[in-house]
């Protein structure tokens, strides 16, 4: 079934459209809630949350604003901001410079086995540093491109065009 | 406007992100919808970071939608009423069908009904036809046998001539001496009255002796008011008299309605 047509019945508050789509989107959901509250289970518990979320606001979703998934992953991110940081009680991104994506690269003893390091090894392999850090960045974390430019010290304009190469890279590990 | 150029500008990987704002997310979208590689080259790359986050999930309970589904209060049975829009119309197309399709059965049953009560009427006027032909050709043969009767060239014909009861009565009697039997057309006699029959007498003259031949019962039902009577007698004359019903022994002359002599031959 296309995507769209999904959508619109998830949005017309069919359980069986919200459950294919929680099937299509539920692991990259939690993965993303993972990274960075890297625990296995609070992930979880948070994932579900997030899904509660989507379906009860259903109806402010809109195709023109972007992409389902977009807009699933800015919910699970802010989400998952605010677990870590009702925990820290610290109110900066800082919190979240720890790196997971980079952790695993780095670390051979993996934080958490429950997770696939080795899958993840293998999609960013090739990548420098900073591509892993600008992905995780604006992708599993919700930075802008303003704050991104500045963790990594790079011109703002750069962010786009090096984010680029970087995803062109990651496709390619992913299709091989 | 360039595709490629849009392509490698780093918006798309943007817009996946969420990082448009407002209106260049509503232009990316446009934009898609216009140009397929556009579109696809968004899917791309948004599945490049599904395939990576998903690499970062926890592994996953099973049960968690049926979990996720019992704290919305969604039920099973919700599940199957909803593809609705198209089982619907085909199920009103259904019985749709099956409305014209019993209507039409029922028109048809009347329709049939109506014929085979036709056909009873018909075959009933058949039967009556075929009665009233029947009798009609009884009636030709009747009439045909009495003429060859009459015509018979034994046959002798006597005239009654009407007596002072009632001058204007007459018959006729045909008289077949082989076959000893009497035809008496009796078509000028007026019909008696009730309780009342006539009554046909052979005749000896000399001495006067009657000798009754029978009864022309059933006079009013007669058409033809012809009646075959036996006559084993060597008659002289007949007359016909108007006789109580059941008839009489002896003539009661007063009521003589006519009477006739055979000539001899």
């Amino acid at each position: 079934m296309q995507l769209e047509t999904l959508v619109v019945q998830f949005q017309q508050k069919d359980p069986k459209a919200f459950e294919k789509l929680y099937n299509m989107y539920a692991e990259n959901i939690c993965g993303v809630i993972n990274t960075i509250v890297k625990n296995s289970d609070i992930s979880q518990e948070i994932c579900q949350d997030v899904f509660i979320k989507i379906w009860n606001n259903a109806d402010k979703y809109n195709s023109s604003k972007g992409r389902f998934f977009t807009w699933i992953l800015n919910i699970a991110r802010n989400a998952a901001i605010d677990e870590v940081r009702s925990k820290s009680h610290k109110n900066s991104k800082q919190n979240l410079s720890a790196d997971y994506f980079v952790g695993i690269l780095e670390d051979s003893t993996n934080l958490d086995h429950k997770t696939d390091a080795i899958g993840i090894k293998k999609f960013l392999q090739d990548l420098k540093s900073t591509c892993v850090q600008i992905i995780e960045m604006l992708y599993f974390k919700g930075y802008t491109q303003k704050e991104a430019s500045e963790e990594l010290n790079i011109p703002i304009g750069t962010v786009k065009t090096r984010n680029r190469s970087c995803i062109s890279q990651l496709r390619k590990n992913v299709l091989n | 406007m360039n595709i490629e150029e849009y392509i490698s500008s780093g918006k798309l990987e943007l817009y996946v992100a969420g990082l448009l704002s407002k209106e260049e997310n509503e232009q990316v979208h446009k934009d898609a919808e216009q140009y397929p590689e556009l579109k696809k080259e968004i899917e791309a790359i948004e599945a490049s970071i599904l395939a990576l986050s998903k690499k970062a999930a926890p592994t996953m309970d099973k049960a968690n939608f049926s979990s996720l589904r019992s704290r919305l209060g969604l039920s099973e049975t919700k599940v199957i009423t909803l593809p609705k829009q198209k089982s619907n119309w085909a199920s009103y197309t259904g019985w749709a069908a099956a409305v014209v399709l019993s209507a039409g059965l029922f028109w048809m049953y009347n329709q049939n009904k109506e014929l085979e009560s036709k056909i009873e009427v018909v075959s009933q006027e058949k039967e009556t036809l075929e009665t009233t032909i029947e009798n009609a050709n009884n009636s030709l043969i009747k009439s045909q046998d009495l003429l060859n009767t009459i015509r018979d060239q034994n046959i002798a014909v006597v005239a009654l001539g009407g007596q002072a009861v009632s001058p204007e009565s007459f018959a006729k009697a045909y008289w077949n001496k082989e076959e000893k039997k009497v035809f008496i057309d009796a078509k000028g006699l007026p019909e008696p009255p009730d309780g009342f029959v006539y009554q046909v007498w052979s005749l000896k003259l000399n001495p006067l002796t009657p000798t009754s031949l029978g009864l022309l019962e059933n006079f009013k039902g007669d058409e033809n008011k012809i009646f075959a009577l036996a006559n084993n007698n060597e008659s002289e004359a007949f007359g016909i008299t108007l006789e109580p019903a059941g008839g009489s022994e002896s003539p009661n002359l007063e009521q003589l309605y006519t009477l006739g002599v055979a000539s001899n031959s």
